[in-house]
Parts: C-alpha cells; structure tokens; sequence
C-alpha cells in the first residue's frame, strides 16, 4: 500500500486528491463526495460508474485512480442540477425513463457520450451505445424514448 | 366523464430529477466519522458444522474493531422475511449459527476501520468445520434417509413443517372430486414444469447503515422495502425497545421482493449497539447472488381434465418448490402459486392444489414480483395452450369465455390465503376480454398465428397468455398516513408507505391532492421514516396503490372535513353548501376563501388548531389486475435461437393514477420476465457452489436484447380502490414466460417446459426430440 498524491479536473474544477495507489477511480471520486458515481457491480459489467474520463465514457470500476491523474472527469452532477438540469436530464424525467433511478447518473452520461459521437443515431445505434448500462426496471423502453426526444429537437 | 386534475396526469416522479442528476440519496451515499466498514466470512461448503472458529488473529490486526460470530451473537431463531407478525414464515435462522447450511451461510462478520482490512481480516479467521452430506435435489431431500438440514425451527403460527423430511411448509386445498372430474372428462392431459432459481438484480446491491444519535438510539438508513417490519425484528433480536429503533428509507435502487427481507439491519445494528460507531455493510454482486434471496425455484405437475367443447372439469396442481437453506416466504410464495392462478378460471367444479416447500443445501428463496403467482403461469399458460390446439380451438376465444368476468367469485380466494384462509371476494372490475382483443390487434394475431412464416432459418411463432395478480393481502396489509396543513395552505403528506423507485411517493402526492382539488405538487411527501411517519407494511404484495393509496385518500378527507370547518366558520355558511375548487372553498353565492387564508385563521386568529389528517387503511378485500400478454418471435431452426421481435402486454389496473409510471411498471416486469425465460439461471458446481454469480455469467437483458415493448393500459373502474385504482407492479411478470414458450411451439412444434429456454434445448428437441 502507498499513499498517493495527484490532481483531478473533475467537473471543470481542479482536484488534489489524496489516495492509495490501488484505490479504483470509483472508489477515490465516491469518498471525495462525487456520489453520484454509483456502484453497482464493481466487476465493469453494469454501468453504474460510468463517467467521461477525457472524452470516452468508462467505467470507473475498472480504473486505477493512479492512470487518471490529471485527467478531465465529467460526472452527471456536471451535466447539471436540479435547478438548471442538462437536456438529458430533462428528457429522462419527462419520457418517465427515471425509476429507482441507481443506474441513471450513468444511463445520462452514456447518453452524453452516445450524442457527442453520433449525430443523428438510429435506435439500433442508440441501442447500441447504451448496452452497457444495465438497468433493472425500465425495460429501457422509456430510456429510449427519452434519447429520441432529444434527437428530434425537443429539447433544442 | 371524470374531471381528475392529478389522477391519470402524466406527473413528473418528484424524485427523478435528483435521482438523474445524483442529488438524491441512496444508503451507500450516507457516510459518518469512524464509521466501520462489514465484511462477511461466508461458508465454502454446503453443509457443516462448525467445531470451532478461532478469530484472534483477526481481531489483533490494527484497524480491526469487533469480531462476531455465533459464540458472541444472541442466539435466537428468527426469520428473515419481512412480513408482518407473526410473520408466516419459519424462525429457522440465526444471526450466526454452529450450522451452516449453504455456500455462502454466514460465519462470521468483521468491522474494521476500511473495507480493505476488514477483507483481509476475513482471510485470518481459522474455522474448523465438520463436513456434513448436503443434499441439492428437492426429491432427493424428501427422501427418508435425506439429512437433516434444520432441527429446531418452528413457525409462530399454525403451519405444516417437517424438519424430519425437510419441509419447510406445505399446503392443500380441495373441492370437489378431481378423480371422479378426470373419470368424467373426455380428456385428460398431464405435465410438469419447472423453473429455476431466479436473481432481483437490483441495480443497488443490498445496503445498510447505522449510528448512534445524539442521545444513543440507534438509527439504521437501509436499502428496504419494509422498514417498519425491519425496526421491529432488529428490536426482537437486539432486545432493545423499539422507540430506541430508527429506521430510515432513503431512495432505494430497485426491489422487486429482493429487500422484503430484513437481511443486514440487524448486523449493522449489532456493530454499532457494541462498539458505539458508525458501521457500513454494502454488498458485492457476487454476495448479492449467492447470499441474498431468489426467487423460489419449482416443480410443478398439472392434470387438467376436460369436455370437448373445452370445459374444464377437474383440476390437479402439485408444486414442489426449492426453498433452499432457510425457509423465508417458503409458505406464502407456495400459496400463491395456487391462489394467484386458480381464480382466473373460475368455473373449475372439481380441484385439488398441493404443494410441498423443501429445505435444500442451496441459496435461500424469497419474495420475487410475481410471488409464486410468475411459477404457477407458466404451467397454466401452457396447459392452457395445450388443451385449446388439442381442442382446435383459438386460445384467445378460450380466455374470453373462461376467464372470471365482473359479479363472479371463486371459491378459492376464500380457501387460500396467505399462510392461511382467504377472504371471499367478487369481482368489481375486470377487462380482461377487452385486453385480449386489443392485444390481438396489435400483434395481428389472425394473420400470423399457427402459420409458421419462414425467413431463412428462421420460423415466426406468436404466443399469449394472460393472468391476474392481487392489490395487497386483505385483512392482513395495513398503512397509514397524517397529512398537516401550512401556513401557505400547502401541505406535508406523511406515509409509512415504501417507494423503492416505482414513483409511489408521485401518486400518494396525486391521490392526496384530487381529493383536496389542488394541484399534488403544493403537497411535500415524507415517507419510510419510522421516527416520523405512520406505520405501512411497507412495498410489497402490490399493495401500496391500493392500500396505502386509500390511506391516503382517507387521510386528504379527513383534511378536507377540517378544512370546511374552517371554511364554514369564515364563510358563516353550511358545510353543506361548501366545495373545494382549486386552492379555494366557495360557497354557492359564489363567496370563496384561499386554503391560505384558512390556514392562516385555523393557526393564528380564532379556535386556533392544526389542520391535521390521519387515517389508517386495511382492505377486505384485493381486487385483481388483469394482462393479456402477446409475443411474436422467430426460432432458428439451425442453432435454437429464440429472438423476441414484438411483445406486446394489455392491462387492467383500474384507473392508472399516473399512466407513464403505470406503462413503466409493466416494461419493467416484461423485460424482466422474459430475460427469466430465456437466460437468467443459476448453475451449481457439484458442491453446491454458485457458478452464475455476475452479470456476465448471469444474463439479464441489456438495451440491445430488447424487442420492441408495447404496453397498452385498459382502464376499467376498481371500486374499491382509490379513484377506482388497482395494482399493476407485479402483473407484468407472469405472462412473458408461458407466452414465449407457446409462441416456441407456435414456430416450431417444441415444446419446453422447463425454464430458462435455452437454443440447446430447443436444438435438441428439434434434433433428437428430447
């Protein structure tokens, strides 16, 4: 075990953090208050911890907090907030796509990422950008929804 | 036509956009100074007896703070399924026991400064085990010469329990003469089915926290469905009094029967009731898998005998079902296999329902949506399937005919309860033969049905099947609410009532503000807190609509009767002549005054008071929803490939409070459902060991397994229910299952009776026959 020292940018803001040189990056932004990180598998298999670390969505189970020093890290909570949420956000409530809610943070993000990338993505690319966000009480029908709405502009 | 303002509106979920931004709060999102982080020792084997645990080692690694086993722990038989009391289900666990019973049975439990070092001192405990002979087969563990696997539970109430032979309950009912049924019938068919263990997957793993307050109670925040039921079984273990007891229920990720079992509270309550700190215990996947609950796996044999023209004349149902090491809703989930099933045919004169509940050295069932009613559809939707080809007569003609229609009963709603008798009830509502045609409709059933269209390898199948389930256990689910007005005239809203992410704080919200005529959002709900909200016995038996719904329905009248009080004393008007019209109570001179200004004259200017509701609820009654479930699917005759193209579902939940939480529900219960038939499955190493123990090995849907889900609501009008609501959150899960498998032999010609429909079995049907 090491102490570690390195800095973050995580939501557009600079972070030095403290952590041992084994912590996963999920565990390293969970107890430095970015709970919106949820862990749901910690095996990289469901989605929950996905973040945007420097323009790709991984999961942040499967990271060395140590390779992620100096990196850009967006969260959903850097999306946006209750009072000014982001477009996804918006869409996910009004499809009804927001259950539990566990794997929504991450559902967002994967999102974020899916519309970064593609343009005007079909449903098969929309299927496909989100497979590895597990979700347990959608059925992901209105999670799709939501993503279309936006594509069509409903959201600007 | 109604003039609902908050019923059947599409209303935002009020928590969704803190839950899709991460402001809101799950259990493993609350954290405290010193708090100690629980790691579990868990058996390796199936069945042992522990000779001796040595934990000195542990306990003198630094950072290591308590060490519990079964030498340290109360040594009290209990049960963990959060029911109310006296739960009917056998006290046949510990906390820690000199027995383990399966792979993944609990040893020991280690509280340590970091979840590292509590790992690591887990690896330092030296436990001497005497090896036993497990036993895995629920026919084998009936068997005279089977072990033993409990020898000193017992049930609080009157129940059948044979620890000799390994049952953990049983049941029967009969009526009529189902020998002289089959003696008369022209035919008589006779198969079995079986189903095997099944996990939740809640996407938030099993969590727990607690700590001391101010003043030494012990406050315990957990991922639960039930946390009134959990407050009471952490009192009854810990010896200390419930008003020293806080549970409180912050969002929960997901349920679905998973968290109706008071699974941790009482370790994390333990901890920090002898080390005075905080203390952590959140589990792995992997120890969600093993060590959790499932849903109980079954066997189920059906003889069903019947005329010609398709009458059913008798009707014999024998379940055995899996309860694995502890026998947790082993009952009550058996029961229902029957009294959830039977009923929909109603016109049955001759049946007789057994079933057997079987201890085995295997991971423990429990509550799972659907709650044996998703065990017993699978047989009757195929039954059902076989008799109408046998007949030659369409299967969605069949249900219309036989199916219980609005004014009938069935004799076995008041044979079978839960873990008892059953109360007598007749259908209010019912729109089953509705659903059916529309789902008809919609999967063109007339078009596709029994004609085998080929593409390629590929051969189109359409399948249906349909089902009922309850709207809470009557005379049994009670729930409470107490509602106070502001000085604003906006009110708070208190529920013991559970949301573990079906939106039910949302329409609680939306039935309290129809009766008040005022839009739910000036209503603020607090719910699950036991130090501050009313009992409710919490999310489960698709209960909260109905029952906590008409708490509060009860509740917000009780608040409107206050409120024209004070508005007949302002108005110096008859009460009779009052009404409420959005924020205002008019008289029929058209004088009004604001629920502000009569908030304002009941708190600070005359007979001073607080507008303050309170009622309780419990039904005589559960009104059924009702689903017609269709899937259009192609099998690959090549490989067994079953790929779902269209599954359509048609329900009947009475009025949907709010209809896009309503559908959601449902999409849920699908998908969920019809990973169950085709993927999800536990496998067993020789010894007893989960091999399928993570989402990779455990195949739930992801969005590229989904087919197109439509889900189409009927309303019909629940009189018994809050504005004419009935349930809808387990229904989904019952008719997928059946579906799939008949729409298999619709393309194919197979039939699989035993899930998950894996393409192996499907290929070696096809190939060999078997």
């Amino acid at each position: 075990m090491r102490y570690m020292e390195g800095e973050f940018i995580i939501n557009g803001k600079r972070k030095v953090i403290q952590f041992e040189n084994d912590d996963l990056l999920l565990d390293v932004l969970r107890n430095n208050g970015y709970k919106e990180v949820k862990c749901g598998c910690r095996e990289g298999t469901c989605g929950s911890c996905v973040v945007i670390l420097d323009e790709k969505l991984v999961n942040s189970c499967q990271v060395f907090a140590a390779t992620a020093t100096g990196k850009k890290i967006i969260t959903s909570k850097g999306l946006g907030d209750i009072k000014n949420p982001h477009k996804i956000h918006k869409a996910l409530v009004d499809a009804g796509a927001v259950q539990c809610g566990f794997c929504t943070p991450g559902m967002v993000l994967a999102i974020y990422y899916l519309l970064k990338e593609e343009k005007n993505p079909d449903e098969e690319k929309i299927k496909e950008y989100l497979d590895g966000n597990l979700c347990r009480c959608t059925g992901y029908e209105k999670i799709i929804e939501a993503v279309k709405s936006i594509i069509e502009g409903k959201y600007g | 036509m109604d003039n609902f303002i908050n019923v059947k509106k599409q209303k935002r979920k009020i928590d969704a956009i803190g839950l899709a931004t991460g402001f809101e709060k799950f259990t493993d999102d609350f954290s405290f100074p010193n708090m100690l982080h629980l790691k579990f020792l868990y058996s390796p084997h199936p069945f042992a007896e522990i000779i001796d645990i040595d934990t000195e080692d542990a306990e003198k690694m630094e950072g290591v703070e308590i060490v519990l086993t079964y030498k340290n722990t109360p040594d009290k038989l209990y049960t963990t399924a959060g029911q109310g009391f006296p739960e009917p289900s056998p006290y046949d666990k510990k906390l820690f026991d000199k027995y383990v019973r399966f792979v993944g049975d609990y040893v020991a439990l280690v509280g340590a400064r970091t979840l590292k070092i509590a790992e690591e001192a887990i690896n330092k405990i030296k436990v001497e085990y005497k090896i036993l002979k497990p036993v895995f087969d629920v026919e084998d563990a009936i068997k005279e010469d089977a072990p033993k696997i409990h020898r000193e539970g017992h049930y609080l109430i009157n129940a059948i329990y044979e620890t000799e032979r390994n049952i953990s309950a049983g049941t029967e009912f009969r009526y009529g003469d189902v020998d002289k049924g089959f003696e008369d019938s022209d035919f008589v068919i006779e198969e079995e089915f079986s189903l095997p263990y099944e996990n939740h997957c809640a996407l938030e793993p099993h969590s727990a926290i607690a700590y001391l307050d101010e003043r030494g109670r012990i406050v315990i925040i957990s991922s639960t469905q039930v946390p009134f039921h959990a407050r009471r079984i952490v009192s009854f273990l810990l010896d200390i009094p419930v008003n020293d007891i806080r549970v409180i229920k912050p969002r929960v990720g997901g349920g679905f029967g998973a968290k109706q079992e008071v699974i941790l509270e009482p370790y994390v309550a333990l901890v920090t009731y002898r080390t005075g700190k905080p203390s952590r215990l959140v589990l792995s996947r992997e120890e969600v898998f093993v060590s959790t609950r499932t849903r109980h796996p079954a066997k189920i044999k059906m003889k069903m005998g019947f005329m010609k023209d398709g009458f059913i004349n008798s009707l014999k149902m024998d379940v055995l079902m899996n309860a694995g090491a502890y026998g947790s809703h082993s009952l009550t989930v058996l029961s229902n296999v029957g009294s959830k099933v039977l009923p929909l045919f109603n016109k049955i004169p001759n049946i007789l329902f057994t079933g057997k509940s079987v201890y085995t050295n295997l991971p423990v069932g429990g509550a799972y949506r659907g709650y044996g009613a998703t065990q017993g559809y699978f047989a009757f939707g195929q039954m059902i399937d076989i008799i109408t080809r046998k007949l030659n007569i369409d299967i969605i003609e069949y249900y219309k005919k036989w199916h219980i229609k609005e004014g009938e009963t069935s004799p076995v709603f008041e044979k079978l309860g839960e873990g008892k008798e059953g109360v007598t009830q007749y259908i209010n509502s019912c729109k089953l033969s509705e659903c059916i045609d529309i789902g008809a409709r919609e999967i063109d059933w007339f078009k596709k049905r029994g004609k085998r269209i080929r593409n390629g390898d590929k051969v189109r199948g359409l399948g249906m099947a349909c089902a009922m389930q309850g709207s809470g256990i009557p005379l049994v689910d009670m729930a409470s609410a107490t509602m106070k007005m502001n000085d604003d005239g906006s009110f708070n809203l208190f529920v013991g009532a559970t949301d573990i992410g079906t939106g039910s704080d949302t329409i609680l919200t939306q039935i309290a503000g129809e009766v008040l005529k005022i839009p739910s959002e000036n209503i603020s709900i607090l719910s699950s807190d036991t130090d501050l909200t009313p009992f409710d016995v919490g999310a489960y038996a698709s209960s909260t609509t109905f029952v906590s719904g008409n708490a509060v329905r009860k509740c917000a009248e009780n608040v409107k009767e206050q409120i024209l009080n004070v508005a007949s004393e302002i108005l110096k008007d008859e009460k009779e002549n009052l009404f409420l019209d959005n924020g205002y109570v008019f008289n029929k001179k058209g004088e009004k005054v604001s629920f502000k200004d009569i908030a304002l004259y009941a708190f600070y200017k005359k007979n001073q008071f607080q507008i303050f509701g309170y009622a309780s609820n419990v039904e005589n009654v559960s009104p059924p929803p009702f689903i017609a479930q269709f899937v259009e699917l192609d099998v690959d005759i090549k490989t067994g490939f079953v790929d779902i193209i269209k599954f359509v579902s048609v329900v009947d939940c009475g009025t949907p409070i709010n209809p896009k939480l309503a559908e959601g529900q449902v999409e849920g219960a699908v998908l969920n459902a019809i990973a169950f038939a085709l993927t999800e499955d536990y496998i067993f190493d020789k010894n007893g060991r989960l091999l399928t123990n993570n989402f990779n090995k455990y195949k739930v849907f992801n969005t590229k397994d989904k087919p197109d889900l439509k889900t189409i609501i009927v309303e019909s009008y629940e009189k018994a229910g809050p504005f004419g609501a009935k349930s809808i959150a387990e229904i989904g899960m019952n008719g997928p299952a059946p579906a799939i498998a008949n729409a298999i032999y619709d393309a194919v010609g197979v039939r699989i009776k035993e899930l998950p429909i894996t393409p192996e079995k499907i290929f070696k049907k096809l190939r060999y026959g078997f």
